[in-house]
């Protein structure tokens, strides 16, 4: 099937004026009526409760965590991307636009694009009106920092904490909806089946992860915000709790799966330092400002930093890409030290590890300068490593980070389930093959507050309020089945705990699907991980019982839906016969060693219709159209 | 990095099967424990063995493990968090422990948040605090530009510091009142200071102030206990100026 983003046409320029026109909506007196379930509390999630509760809807919001401020969106370092060109430097929408459709290496949907770089500036109104402590200069102004992928500086932040003052903004705002009456919230609440009643989604089966109790919730709608599936890697910058279920789970229900091989290794992470360690932790790449990466010219240097000459230094992105430097995009950077290591001139445990270094611009700033910019950072890198970064270069390695795969959405951020949106890293819509720095807060934002609230109406008014009653079939069905899963989980008693068989999947994907792949090693995964997924079905052990907390249980669930989405992360991949952003497959490359990509066969989103687990997925294709920026090589030399 | 000598640790751990029902300190040994793992990584290890004997694992609340989401929360040897500057469980490494310690871990403690099971307590007690005023009133749309209200930097600065809580609730669970005096006042003292929140100052002081006593936490005698807790620094600054907001608003 041809699939169709339904995008609206004409000058880009005026596609969303023009398409918000176009839609219907539904009068106040009658948004009551609906109900809309929204499940995830990050900046997608929380935005959207928030303003669908302020415009009047009957808002169910559902998160994991203990409180809605607890999404992982908290742990964005760096800052949000707007074309506010208050420097004056040179932006605009039309180049927040560019910038984001050429950083994505051509694999995004112009339209959604736009629609994204022109509702940035009002996202940073919006958090300023609620209190977000962004940086300003002594006169009071909101102050830039730059980013990867751009020559401007748009990058707006709150120290190293932006996503943290950004989610407690949404968090603020759904907090007064909720004192309001028009939100309620369920912590402590995990999704674990989408209800669809007729073609269309019409609730969720949930686990109260504190008494057990597995209960449906039914609407007239439902928003899935939970976020990106890199955790499918074991190790990862993401919290312990985020997965795939959510999303997967919807897959199962019908929902078409965009490109999940699109997933983004972030060059500045802290490197692994054993076999126990549990996650990995991201240094933000606003790093990149003023810190050089490098590594010794010489392969097997074991002398200290310090102990290093310049000449001996290979200051490889300055030299590789001299306009962009350090702040060439993330794929292409963690492509570059990734180089370095594996011609043996890594440094560090292994040998897995480059330097950022930060002398430089602490000779030309200070060292105050650079506490003030990035002291959280530095207090981090000194707790995890026990390394002072003002002294020494900071020693970095890349990390799965972000999954620009996700549900398949059109325009409006509806599925192919009618009545299921689907929002910010969840969906698969505006980053192409490659995310940049910044654009992921951007994105959350400006789905929840500025996409969701119009689409969402376009849908609801074709729709009767509360057509679906809770004795319908389908729900009892979908309950029925949820508890069958978690009878059977329970009832394994076998020898490996599931961490174990998490590591196991985690091991098979880094080292076949992770930064370079190839149709052998995926071929390869996909021998491993069905065989991996049938012994964690005979041999997982989960102790204790349903009716309680069980933390077991909620990780099992988690891993079992990894087990599964994994193979079609690698079916992508395998597919997928380019190299383009950070899917790298190691036959296509430029001389040179960059992507190399295939636009001729390749350029439309993938996307994958469930068939039954270990069965063949049915692939779908949306062809991309690019009119307004032209298709090119990427460069960034 | 710390060199890789492995040490072995004696844990006492509060388990405890919800609120209802007693609960007591289990004694665990934790071996070959490596000094650059974290302090829940070595939790992890000890869980594992217990799953694998067909016990119980320890049940604790944890999520980004990068110290900014607030979720753990473990009195460690009487102190939450463990006692390190700004640092939180998650964040707290064994280097910082010798061979053959004994270590205690707790929940918080504290009437206003009921225990679940084991290490993990309700906290949302903090939600309704906030709930009850903690933002300011604008709408999605229709606000002004960014660069229409200017903020000087010491302001936006002040604002930030404030700004800064993680919500994890340790400055209750070191209050030997039980008190989120600190919580309540990082948040009333950035909007307060800030042009946006300043127009419903003196409600939202009164509301939150009021939210304390309704959620059952103690008052504020300055201990300051708190402010030594808190993994990320909170001054008590705050709340004295959360103190002199809420006598502004009783003579509005």
């Amino acid at each position: 099937m041809i699939l169709d983003g339904k995008c609206p046409t004409g000058p880009i320029e005026k596609t969303w004026d023009k398409h918000r026109f176009d839609m219907k909506l539904v009068n106040p007196a009658n948004k009551r009526k609906y109900k809309i379930l929204v499940v995830g509390t990050g900046l997608a999630g929380g935005a959207a409760a928030a303003s669908l509760g302020e415009l009047g809807y009957n808002v169910e919001a559902f998160c994991y965590q203990d409180s809605a401020r607890r999404a992982h969106s908290i742990a964005a370092q760096g800052g949000i991307n707007a074309a506010k060109n208050y420097p004056n430097d040179g932006d605009s929408i039309y180049r927040l636009f560019y910038d984001t459709i050429k950083g994505g290496d051509f694999r995004a949907r112009e339209a959604d694009v736009w629609r994204l770089a022109q509702v940035s500036n009002n996202i940073i109104d919006q958090c300023v009106a609620q209190g977000v402590p962004f940086a300003r200069d002594y006169a009071g102004y909101l102050d830039n920092r730059s980013f990867g992928g751009a020559q401007v500086s748009r990058t707006f932040y709150a120290r190293g904490q932006t996503g943290q003052q950004l989610l407690l903004g949404a968090y603020s705002a759904i907090s007064r909806q909720i004192k309001a009456g028009s939100v309620k919230l369920f912590p402590r609440t995990e999704m674990l089946d989408l209800i669809v009643v007729d073609g269309e989604a019409k609730g969720i089966t949930v686990r109260d992860l504190i008494t057990g109790e597995i209960r449906c919730h039914v609407g007239d709608a439902v928003v899935l915000c939970t976020g990106g599936y890199v955790n499918v890697f074991y190790l990862s910058t993401n919290a312990m709790g985020c997965s795939v279920t959510a999303t997967w789970r919807a897959h199962r229900k019908g929902a078409f799966f965009a490109n999940p091989c699109y997933t983004q290794i972030h060059p500045t992470c802290i490197p692994q330092h054993g076999e126990h360690q549990s996650k990995l932790t991201l240094m933000s790449e606003s790093l990149r400002n003023d810190g050089r990466c490098w590594a010794p010219k010489k392969a097997g240097d074991n002398r200290p930093a310090n102990q290093i000459p310049e000449e001996e230094r290979d200051y490889y992105l300055e030299r590789k890409y001299p306009s962009f430097g350090n702040l060439a995009p993330r794929d292409i950077a963690s492509r570059a030290a990734k180089e370095q290591c594996d011609d043996g001139r890594g440094v560090g445990p292994g040998g897995r590890g480059v330097y950022l270094d930060f002398a430089a611009s602490i000779k030309r700033l200070g060292e105050s300068t650079i506490r003030e910019r990035y002291g959280n950072l530095f207090e981090m890198y000194e707790k995890i490593t026990d390394e002072n970064a003002y002294k020494q270069p900071m020693r970095i390695y890349p990390a799965p980070h972000y999954s620009m795969g996700g549900l398949w959405v059109d325009y409006n951020c509806e599925s192919n389930v009618p009545g299921l949106f689907v929002l910010g890293e969840a969906n698969f819509s505006v980053h192409g093959a490659n995310r940049l720095g910044a654009s992921a807060l951007m994105q959350g934002l400006a789905d929840g507050y500025f996409v969701i609230p119009y689409t969402i109406a376009n849908y609801l008014a074709k729709t009767t309020p509360g057509k679906v009653k809770a004795d319908n079939p389908e729900i009892k069905k979908s309950k029925e089945t949820v508890e069958a899963e978690m009878k059977k989980l329970l009832s394994i008693n076998g020898k490996r705990t599931v961490s174990d068989f998490h590591r196991s999947l985690g091991k098979i994907m880094w080292e076949n699907v992770g930064m370079a792949r190839s149709e052998q090693s995926c071929k390869e995964a996909l021998k491993e991980i069905p065989a991996l997924r049938e012994e964690f079905w005979k041999n997982v052990k989960v102790s204790g019982s349903g009716a309680e907390l069980n933390q077991q249980l909620e990780n099992a669930w988690r891993v079992a839906d990894f087990l599964e989405f994994a193979e079609l992360l690698t079916r992508d991949a395998l597919h997928r016969n380019e190299s383009c952003g950070g899917h790298f497959r190691v036959e296509h490359q430029m001389p040179d060693g960059e992507a190399k990509r295939d636009d001729e066969n390749y350029c439309y989103a993938a996307a994958w219709e469930f068939k039954g687990v270990g069965s063949e997925p049915e692939l779908h294709k949306e062809p991309l159209k690019f009119e307004n920026v032209h298709l090119a090589v990427r460069s960034y030399k | 990095m710390s060199d890789h000598k492995t040490m072995n640790l004696i844990l006492h751990v509060w388990r405890q099967n919800g609120q209802n029902v007693p609960g007591k300190l289990e004694t665990y040994e934790a071996k070959n424990v490596s000094p650059d793992q974290s302090f829940l990584e070595m939790l992890d290890e000890v869980n594992e063995d217990l799953i694998k004997a067909g016990k119980d694992p320890i049940a604790f609340d944890h999520d980004c493990r990068e110290g900014i989401c607030g979720m753990c929360s473990q009195v460690i040897n009487g102190v939450p968090h463990g006692g390190q500057e700004r640092t939180t469980v998650c964040q707290l490494h064994m280097r910082t422990f010798k061979d053959g310690d004994s270590i205690y871990i707790e929940p918080w403690r504290a009437m206003a948040f009921p225990l679940h099971k084991d290490l993990i307590v309700d906290r949302t007690a903090l939600d309704r605090i906030i709930q009850s005023g903690g933002y300011t009133s604008c709408h999605t749309g229709g606000v002004a530009d960014g660069n229409a209200l200017l903020i000087p930097k010491d302001v936006a600065d002040y604002a930030m510091d404030a700004a800064e809580c993680i919500g994890c609730g340790a400055c209750v669970a070191a209050c030997p009142n039980g008190s989120a005096m600190l919580f309540t006042s990082a948040k009333v003292a950035q909007l307060a200071v800030l042009p946006q929140g300043k127009a419903e100052a003196a409600q939202r002081v009164c509301a939150m102030t009021e939210a304390l006593q309704e959620n059952g936490f103690g008052n504020c005698s300055n201990h300051y206990e708190c402010q030594a807790a808190c993994p990320k620094g909170i001054n008590v600054k705050f709340i004295a100026k959360l103190n002199r907001e809420y006598q502004k608003a009783l003579f509005k």
